[in-house]
């Protein structure tokens, strides 16, 4: 389990911004488990889930973002459900993984790439396209041999078009990628 | 007052689930649903938009809201729990004014986010009663064993989806139990499948699917029955990879429930593309005494 770094170990900052972005309440977690004791995905993390709210709390902002736990949350909605002290767990690790790209500290550069593929097509076309998203992940990562047993299954099924299911105005929805850009 | 709905597919509709939208739509015509298209619907950008910018995410699923306030309908049902959880979570946070307003900023246009949102399931099972469907049943899913699994989020978080319970859900046990199968208590109905790990790291997907598998074989299932592109297609789909991965031999079928209430409903087998599942479901169906349109169909 990494330590937290000597160089940035208090923002004091960092609980006030996750707050914001999240709206939710973080000082009422008390440490009771329940997050961890469901998240299927633990056993992968670097961090367990109540560890990263600790952390929180403790303005741990350079291990936080900097954690593979947070890219490996498979958004399962369980933390949140089962919080005792009715904090959205799911959502703070959301906003956690917008903080980490603007900060890059992103340890888990795959599923980025991953996402970044997938709005990339919806960009393009307005809907995933999924043997072009596959190929850009590709492209990004080199992972030539990523599901290549799967894509002749796929292909036979006709569950993996070749063509993208463009929608007639994708100007619109690449408008609210400009849009949403110039906000940044 | 009209009785439709606006129907958002969701884009596994167009590829991978395409079997799901199929029989979405043939069992909401024998059903009585009526589903109109939302007309040039865009993707909700799933689980990438919402972890790569809340308002990019909500923006993107405005454009559908719009769209549908437009028609005049009901409300807004889609098949898919996240595609269902996208649309519902936006809904939700476009209460708040200043949210609401930065969103219609970025969309161009007036939103209201005020029509209900549902998923299918809910739909069926709150339009028609599983005692009702009974009725309707010309071939009974007799002797076919199940188990139903929803996957993490078709009820969770509960305060959005409001729908059935988070922890234990019943809707599907019941709608499979009205269709005459023999539903087996799953301990793990709503576990995780490792979701879109699966392309970057299909370990987690191989042990957690993998997972569900063995517990559904345990229990002496025949069949599992799910509700989630996402969920089948890891399951369906990569069940070689989770077999040679963990020294497993399943050759589980994973039908969805909208294929499967079909099926009961008197549809034939090539309606309900039962020939676009990837581990056969030959033997399931022959218990149910359907003919073995199997070979045919591939």
């Amino acid at each position: 389990m990494p330590t937290s770094s000597t160089t940035d170990r208090f923002d004091s900052n960092f609980l006030k911004e996750v707050q914001e972005g999240s709206e939710q309440n973080l000082t009422r977690c008390y440490q009771c488990g329940n997050c961890t004791a469901g998240c299927p995905l633990s056993f992968a993390y670097d961090i367990p889930v109540n560890r990263i709210m600790r952390m929180l709390q403790a303005g741990e902002k350079h291990a936080v973002l900097s954690s593979k736990a947070i890219w490996l949350c498979a958004s399962c909605e369980t933390c949140t459900t089962r919080c005792p002290n009715e904090i959205d767990v799911a959502r703070i690790m959301d906003v956690l993984r917008h903080m980490a790209r603007r900060e890059g500290l992103v340890a888990e550069p795959p599923v980025r790439h991953m996402w970044d593929a997938f709005l990339n097509s919806v960009e393009k076309y307005g809907r995933v396209f999924e043997a072009g998203m596959m190929a850009n992940f590709v492209r990004r990562t080199g992972r030539f041999w990523t599901d290549a047993d799967l894509a002749p299954v796929a292909l036979g099924k006709g569950k993996l078009g070749l063509r993208p299911h463009g929608i007639k105005h994708p100007d619109e929805v690449q408008r609210i990628f400009a849009r949403f850009r110039e906000q940044l | 007052m009209s009785k439709q709905y606006a129907y958002y597919p969701g884009c596994s509709a167009m590829g991978s689930s395409i079997e799901y939208d199929i029989s979405t739509r043939a069992l909401c015509k024998s059903l009585g649903v009526e589903l109109v298209d939302i007309p040039d619907w865009n993707c909700c950008g799933s689980t990438p938009a919402h972890a790569s910018d809340h308002l990019l995410s909500a923006s993107l699923v405005a454009r559908n809201l719009a769209i549908a306030e437009s028609m005049d309908v009901e409300g807004i049902i889609t098949p898919c729990p996240s595609c269902l959880k996208n649309l519902k979570t936006t809904s939700l946070r476009m209460q708040r004014k200043d949210f609401h307003e930065k969103v219609e900023s970025i969309v161009e246009r007036p939103v209201r986010a005020d029509l209900p949102i549902r998923s299918v399931l809910q739909t069926v099972v709150e339009h028609c009663s599983p005692q009702s469907i009974a009725e309707h049943v010309s071939k009974p899913l007799k002797s076919l064993k199940v188990v139903p699994y929803y996957g993490c989020i078709m009820n969770r978080p509960p305060d959005v989806m409001t729908f059935d319970d988070p922890e234990n859900p019943t809707s599907l046990d019941r709608l499979m139990g009205a269709l005459g199968a023999e539903v087996l208590p799953f301990p793990h109905k709503v576990d995780c499948c490792g979701a879109s790990l699966g392309l970057v790291r299909r370990e987690l997907v191989t042990r957690l699917s993998g997972r569900i598998l063995d517990a559904a074989a345990s229990l002496g299932a025949d069949a599992i029955v799910t509700a989630c592109p996402m969920c089948q297609l890891n399951l369906d789909l990569r069940q070689n990879q989770i077999n040679r991965a963990n020294g497993t031999q399943h050759s589980m079928p994973i039908f969805y429930y909208t294929q499967l209430a079909g099926l009961a409903l008197g549809q034939s087998e090539s309606c309900l593309r039962m020939d676009k599942l990837c581990v056969s479901p030959a033997k399931a169906l022959q218990q149910v005494g359907a003919p073995a349109q199997e070979e045919r169909a591939r």
